[in-house]
């Protein structure tokens, strides 16, 4: 994939934040509102192929490597399964919610009957939602540059 | 022996908390990360053997995810094992287990082997999470999960055409099966607001509905079975796959064969002896629907054998005969349920599960060692290698005799069981069972004689014996096969009766979730 013109990459630079933060509050706020890990994930790794898309392959392969980010799609997963297991250790079973009710990190317990949402609710629901959001993003990416990378070795034996 | 209760959920998370540490380990030594798989995996094992002793001894295990007891109406994920589930968990991790033993030598020689290791701990996952679980749309997600692994792992050596055309088959036909079993779960759901077995096992009607989702079940889980005539992906991936991947197919297809069964006996078990159409018990319409595609697996398996020249495709020939022998045993059960001789066919048909995955899984490591040897697969170009290969030709030996079912080998006692059954239903039955597996034997003969007889072929003068990793596992293999021949009495009291008595007495599995009919 090669370079696009200046003025869509200075447009990618200024959109590419508010794509970012939009794809980060839907993870965040995905135990509130509709979304979540996988769609908020989805969203951001959309800003990053938006990157690829207007910078070209190879200066985006110049600043990310593929061996980095499939570290921290494991650390993803990791995160997921290490959390359900915690749920064993500190709560009674496998992918229990041992932090609800806790009154520490997301541990309150919302009003009932209606009102403002709290974000600082859901115990290791919103954890999760981070963990699959980080895999989602970094996945998502690493098959779009993968892609790339293919497409750009194959115009370069053509020639 | 008592386990406590999270064991159950261990089994599962275990290998999946190990497929997602194993990209990390392999950036630090390639060897480490062979080394913490194979822990990995010899872990599990000895977690199902826990259980295995624990669920044979005390009964049925329920585990609730989540949370510390059930409360109604469920929601929760629930896993609940008996004993044909862990029957069925202790096949694919002794398969796994040996597979992954066998790798270490014979895909030294390639790149990308953190991901062949992941993609291996997550089919692990899958299919013990198939196996024990007691949700419908759980089993769902764990099928999937299998088949999403397994196609990545037939597809494997991409620089050969025929794997990716392989694994694109079995992609499309696995995700044909996974729609049609989801479609027949949104169907249960929608007409009884549960997706618990137990729960729709107690209260189901069948109605027209249940009929149609009776059949979309049946048809995608023996599909993926590879039952004929929907086993045209069978023979593509078992001979492009790696040889090690074969072998762990060939456990998770077995895990398609266990939903078939805890879905006729467990879910529908309560309107098995309803008097459907003609007069005539649903159990012996289904039955007989499955003897008769049992027949035709055996026939087509055999037969295509005979004529195929690579030495994969043949093998994967020779399973889905096999395939048709567990059928039979198993279709015969459900005819004549509740009578003796349906029992016998039962335990044979279930016994059979076990000597099926070992003995053609045991072959197809032998022919995974002749392709490292001599990187040849097709039976016209191979020979005389008996003089310099005499540990695989002996493991060849004990394999293709326990496929045809000779007497001293555990293939024999598991068909001598459905053979005396089956005549009891219908004679012609176990004359046509019979013959295929004298059919099976020339097959084989034909294949010993071409690979491993005759004069020494100049071009294999220098071929050596294979690496002692390949040689431990097919070890391992060839001595549980020898074993069962000489013990099968223990076997089938301590593993297939109970297992068998699971499947028949499924009011036991109800009355575990289900409290005075909730």
């Amino acid at each position: 994939m090669t370079e696009m013109s200046k003025i869509v990459r200075t447009i990618t630079s200024i959109a590419f934040p508010f794509a970012m933060i939009y794809g980060l509050y839907v993870i965040a706020h995905g135990h509130l509102t509709p979304g979540g890990g996988f769609q908020g994930g989805a969203i951001a790794a959309s800003a990053c192929a938006m990157i690829l898309v207007a910078f070209g392959s190879k200066w985006t392969l110049n600043k990310i490597k593929e061996k980095g980010l499939s570290v921290f799609e494991s650390l993803g997963a990791i995160g997921f399964i290490a959390l359900a297991l915690l749920g064993l250790v500190f709560g009674v079973a496998f992918f229990n919610n041992f932090l609800t009710g806790s009154n520490f990190l997301f541990g309150t317990i919302p009003a009932t009957g209606s009102g403002l949402a709290d974000i600082n609710t859901g115990g290791v629901i919103p954890l999760m939602n981070f963990a699959v959001g980080l895999k989602v993003i970094v996945g998502l990416f690493v098959i779009v540059l993968v892609m790339a990378y293919a497409s750009t070795s194959f115009k370069e034996d053509k020639k | 022996m008592n386990v406590p209760d999270y064991t159950v959920a261990l089994v599962v998370a275990v290998p999946l908390l190990g497929a997602f540490l194993t990209p990390l380990v392999g950036r630090i030594n390639d060897k480490l990360r062979n080394i913490f798989v194979i822990i990995v995996l010899v872990l599990n094992a000895f977690l199902v053997f826990l259980l295995a002793s624990d669920v044979l001894t005390t009964g049925i295990k329920t585990y609730v995810f989540g949370a510390k007891d059930l409360t109604y109406p469920i929601v929760r994920i629930l896993f609940e094992v008996d004993a044909m589930s862990i029957f069925m968990a202790i096949i694919s991790s002794i398969l796994v287990t040996v597979a992954v033993i066998y790798s270490w030598s014979f895909m030294k020689e390639n790149t990308g082997l953190d991901k062949y290791y992941t993609l291996i701990l997550l089919l692990t996952a899958g299919m013990l999470g198939m196996v024990l679980t007691g949700d419908m749309f759980n089993f769902f997600v764990f099928l999937e999960i299998s088949s999403i692994a397994s196609c990545a792992l037939i597809a494997f050596w991409t620089n050969k055409g025929e794997s990716v055309e392989a694994g694109f088959k079995y992609i499309v036909i696995s995700a044909m099966g996974a729609l049609f079993v989801l479609f027949a779960v949104a169907l249960l759901y929608g007409q009884y607001n549960a997706l618990n077995i137990a729960i729709l096992s107690n209260v189901i009607q069948y109605t027209f509905l249940d009929k149609i989702a009776l059949v979309l079940l049946i048809v995608a889980l023996a599909m993926k079975a590879g039952i004929v005539p929907m086993h045209m992906w069978l023979p593509d991936s078992y001979g492009s796959a790696p040889s090690s991947i074969s072998i762990i197919l060939v456990s998770a297809t077995l895990a398609s064969l266990y939903g078939v069964l805890r879905v006729i006996f467990t879910l529908y078990g309560n309107v098995l002896s309803v008097i459907a159409n003609f007069d005539i018990p649903v159990n012996v319409i289904i039955g007989w629907f499955i003897v008769a595609l049992a027949i035709i697996s055996i026939l087509i398996g055999v037969i295509m054998a005979l004529i195929q020249t690579d030495f994969k495709r043949l093998i994967a020939y020779g399973a889905v005969a096999e395939l048709g022998y567990m059928f039979l045993g198993i279709g015969t059960g459900i005819v004549a349920l509740g009578t003796a001789y349906g029992k016998t066919a039962l335990d044979g048909g279930i016994f059979h599960i076990m000597n099926d995955a070992l003995d053609v899984g045991l072959l197809f490591l032998v022919a995974g060692a002749i392709y490292y040897a001599t990187k040849e697969t097709s039976l016209d170009k191979l020979g005389g290698l008996a003089r310099n290969m005499k540990y695989t030709t002996v493991f060849f030996i004990i394999g293709f005799l326990a496929v045809a079912g000779m007497p001293p080998l555990n293939g024999f006692a598991s068909k001598l069981l459905i053979y005396e059954s089956t005549f009891q239903l219908n004679p012609i039955l176990a004359i046509v069972a019979i013959l295929c597996s004298i059919l099976l034997l020339a097959v084989f003969v034909k294949v010993f004689y071409s690979v491993f007889m005759g004069p020494q072929l100049p071009k294999f003068k220098d071929v050596k014996e294979v690496p002692k990793s390949m040689l431990f596992s097919m070890g391992i293999i060839a001595c549980i096969i020898v074993i069962f021949g000489l013990f099968p009495e223990f076997i089938i009291n301590n593993l297939v009766e109970p297992a068998a008595n699971a499947l028949i007495g499924y009011s036991e599995y109800i009355s575990q979730v289900v409290v005075g009919g909730v």
